[in-house]
C-alpha cells in the first residue's frame, strides 16, 4: 500500500518539556518518578507557574527546596498542598542536584489551565 | 658536569630509553602503539619515538650541549606486550611540562604526532592516550559553556536530548531549508543541525540560512512553548569569515552554532571556543575526516585522544558514534571516551580502552553525541549506553517517517521519554526494549508507525578496531 493513502495530519502541541509527550502519568507513576529522585541523592523541589508564563526559565518554589528529605510521602502531600494553593497553576516536582548545580530530574505533575 | 661534544650516530635507546624514571605529576604522559621493521630491537623503537617525538634528532649536534638535554627530552619508561599481537607492543613516554606551549593543543600534536609517525624505522604506529598534567589542563579554556550550562540555558533536564541532521544534506533552499527545520522542532526535537558539508554553496549561501532557521525556531518555540536551537554551520575557508559567521548567529539572538575540528583545525577551533564563552554561543563540534586517522588499529591517532584534545580546545557537544548505529565503534571504547568527556576525573581501566588515570580538574563536562543510522528501535539500547548527558541525533529515522519530519521527531521523542520513565521507574530498558516502545505506540500513532517502518533496519557488521585484550 502506497503510504501516500496513509499519510497523517500531524499537529503541534505545547508541551511543557520532560515527559510532555507521554500521557499524564497515574499515581503510582508519579510516585516512581518521586522515589528515583530521592534514591538518586537529590534533593526534591516544588516549582510552580502561571500558565501564561511557563517559558520563563524561574518558577515560583514552593516553600523552599526539601533539602535531604527521603520520605516519598511528605513529598507528595507537598505536590498536593502547592496544586491546592495554586489550582490554575501548572505544578512540577525538580530533582535538585547540589553537585552539578542542575535539576536531574524535573517534569509537571499538575498542569494549570 | 659539562658534557664533551662526540659527533657521530648514536643509538636512541641510549639516551632515551629510560625504564628507571618514574614519570612526574607534571609530565605528559602518551601511550603508542609501536610496530617496528623486522629486526629493530623494541627499545630501539620506543627510544625513537620518545627522541623524534620530542627533542632528538638522527645525529649527535653541538649544539645540544648548549642546554641541558636531559631537563627537556621525551623518555620511554615502559615497554608492554599488546595482548594478542606479537608484532606491536606499547611504548609509554613522559614530556616534560615544558616541551609545550601553555593552552595548545597544536603544539601538543605538533609535537607528539608529528614527524614521528613517517619515521623509517617503524611500520606502524598509532597514539592510543595522553596523559595531560593538571597543570597543563587549568591553562585550557576547555567548553565554553559545559553540560550545566546547556541545560539551564536551554531549559533541559532529566533526560537526553534530541537532534537531528537536516536532509537532503545538500541542495534544499534557504527557505525550504528552514521550512524542514521548522518541521523537525515542531514534531518535538530540542535541535535541528547543518550537515558538517553546508557551508555556503551556490543553492544556499549562509546569511539565507541562518536567516530562515532563525525564523523556524522563532515560530517553533512560540507553538510548542519549549526552547529550541539549530547547529548553525560556521565552519568557513577562512577564520575572518567564520567569525563573520559567528556574529550574524549572534545578531539573530541563536543559541548555538556549530563547527568542525578536524577540517577546520585545532586553532580555529580553540579560537572560536574562547569566541563562544565570551559571547554566551553554546557550541557544537563535528569530527569530519576522524575516521581517516582514528579507524586503523595499528597507525593513526586514537579516537580518546581527539575526544581529550576536543575537551580542552573546546565544544559543548562533540559526536562519539552510537555503538548501535550505521558507523564504527565498539562498546567499552565507546564508554571509555564519553567517560573523558563528561566525567571530572577518569581512572586507568584498560578494557575501556583508558591507558592513564586522568584528572580534568574543574573543566566543564562535554555533551556526548550520538547520530548516524540511529531510528526508534535503537532507543532503549542509546538511553542506556549514553545516560541523560547526550545528544541522540535521528536524521533518517526523523525525515523519513511515512508523515514526514514533524511526526517522526514525535515519535522518537516519544519513544525517549518513554525509555526515560522506564529506567527511573527501576526497569531494564534494554532487555525490556520491546514492550516498552510497543506500549508507548499504543498512544502516539507517529510512534507506532515508526515502529513498523524501520523494525528490519540493522548494521551488524564486525567492528574494526576493537580493544587489545584476550
Amino acid at each position: 500500500m502506497p503510504f501516500q493513502s496513509t499519510v497523517g495530519d500531524y499537529q503541534t502541541v505545547a508541551t511543557l518539556e520532560t515527559f510532555g509527550f507521554l500521557p499524564p502519568m497515574t499515581q503510582d507513576e508519579i510516585y516512581d518518578q518521586i522515589a528515583y529522585i530521592i534514591a538518586q541523592g537529590w534533593s526534591p523541589l516544588v516549582e510552580h507557574v502561571h500558565p501564561s508564563n511557563s517559558m520563563a526559565i524561574y518558577w515560583s518554589y514552593w516553600k523552599l527546596p526539601f533539602f535531604g528529605e527521603k520520605d516519598l510521602n511528605v513529598v507528595v502531600s507537598e505536590l498536593e498542598a502547592c496544586h491546592r494553593a495554586y489550582p490554575d497553576h501548572h505544578v512540577r516536582i525538580v530533582g535538585y542536584d547540589a553537585y552539578t548545580q542542575g535539576q536531574g530530574s524535573c517534569f509537571v505533575v499538575f498542569e494549570g489551565r | 658536569m659539562s658534557k664533551k661534544y662526540d659527533a657521530g650516530v648514536k643509538e636512541y635507546r641510549d639516551t632515551y630509553w629510560t625504564p628507571d624514571y618514574v614519570p612526574l605529576d607534571t609530565d605528559l604522559l602518551a601511550c603508542f602503539k609501536c610496530t617496528g621493521q623486522e629486526g629493530v630491537p623494541k627499545e630501539e623503537v620506543a627510544a625513537a619515538v620518545a627522541a623524534e617525538s620530542s627533542t632528538g634528532t638522527w645525529s649527535t649536534v653541538w649544539s645540544e650541549l648548549l642546554t641541558d638535554l636531559d631537563f627537556y627530552k621525551g623518555r620511554c619508561y615502559r615497554i608492554e606486550d599488546v595482548p594478542g599481537d606479537k608484532e606491536a607492543f606499547y611504548a609509554f613516554i613522559a614530556y616534560p611540562l615544558d616541551l609545550f606551549e601553555e593552552g595548545s593543543i597544536t603544539n601538543v600534536l605538533t609535537s607528539l604526532v608529528g614527524n614521528v609517525f613517517g619515521f623509517k624505522a617503524l611500520r606502524h604506529l598509532r597514539l592510543e592516550d595522553i596523559r595531560f598534567p593538571i597543570a597543563f589542563i587549568k591553562c585550557c579554556a576547555g567548553p565554553p559553556n559545559g553540560i550545566a550550562v546547556e541545560r539551564d540555558r536551554m531549559n533541559k533536564y532529566g533526560r537526553p536530548l534530541l537532534g537531528c541532521t537536516i536532509k537532503p544534506k545538500l541542495g534544499l533552499s534557504g527557505k525550504n531549508y528552514g521550512r524542514v527545520v521548522y518541521e523537525c522542532l515542531r514534531g518535538g526535537l530540542d535541535f535541528t543541525k547543518d550537515d558538517e558539508n553546508i557551508n555556503s554553496q551556490p543553492f544556499q549561501r549562509w546569511q539565507n540560512r541562518f536567516e530562515f532557521v532563525a525564523e523556524a525556531i522563532k515560530i517553533a518555540e512560540q507553538e510548542t512553548g519549549e526552547r529550541k536551537g539549530h547547529y548553525l554551520n560556521v565552519t568557513a575557508n577562512t577564520p575572518e569569515e567564520m567569525y563573520e559567521r559567528a556574529e550574524f548567529a549572534k545578531e539573530l539572538n541563536q543559541p548555538i552554532i556549530m563547527h568542525d575540528f578536524i577540517t577546520g583545525g585545532f586553532t580555529a577551533n580553540t579560537g572560536l571556543s574562547k569566541w563562544c564563552r565570551k559571547n554566551g554561543m553554546l557550541l557544537h563540534i563535528h569530527r569530519a575526516m576522524h575516521a581517516v586517522i582514528d579507524r586503523h588499529p595499528k597507525h593513526g591517532i586514537h579516537f580518546r585522544v581527539l575526544a581529550k584534545c576536543l575537551r580542552l580546545s573546546g565544544g559543548d557537544q562533540l559526536h562519539t558514534g552510537t555503538v548501535v548505529g550505521k558507523l564504527e565503534g565498539d562498546r567499552q571504547t565507546t564508554l571509555g571516551y564519553i567517560d573523558q568527556l563528561r566525567e571530572s576525573f577518569v581512572p586507568e581501566d584498560r578494557s575501556r580502552g583508558n591507558f592513564f588515570d586522568q584528572d580534568w580538574g574543574s573543566m566543564p563536562g562535554v555533551f556526548a553525541v550520538a547520530s548516524g543510522g540511529i531510528h526508534v528501535w535503537h532507543m532503549p539500547a542509546l538511553v542506556a549506553i549514553f545516560g541523560d548527558d547526550s545528544v541522540l541525533q535521528f536524521g533518517g529515522g526523523t525525515h523519513g517517517h511515512p508523515w514526514g519530519s514533524a511526526a517522526g521527531a514525535a515519535a522518537n521523542r516519544v519513544a525517549l521519554e518513554a525509555c526515560v520513565k522506564a529506567r527511573n521507574a527501576g526497569r531494564e530498558i534494554e532487555k525490556e526494549s520491546r514492550d516498552i516502545l510497543m506500549e508507548a505506540g499504543k498512544h502516539s500513532p507517529e510512534l507506532a508507525i515508526a515502529l513498523e517502518t524501520w523494525k528490519e533496519i540493522k548494521f551488524e557488521f564486525d567492528t574494526v578496531d576493537k580493544l587489545d585484550v584476550q
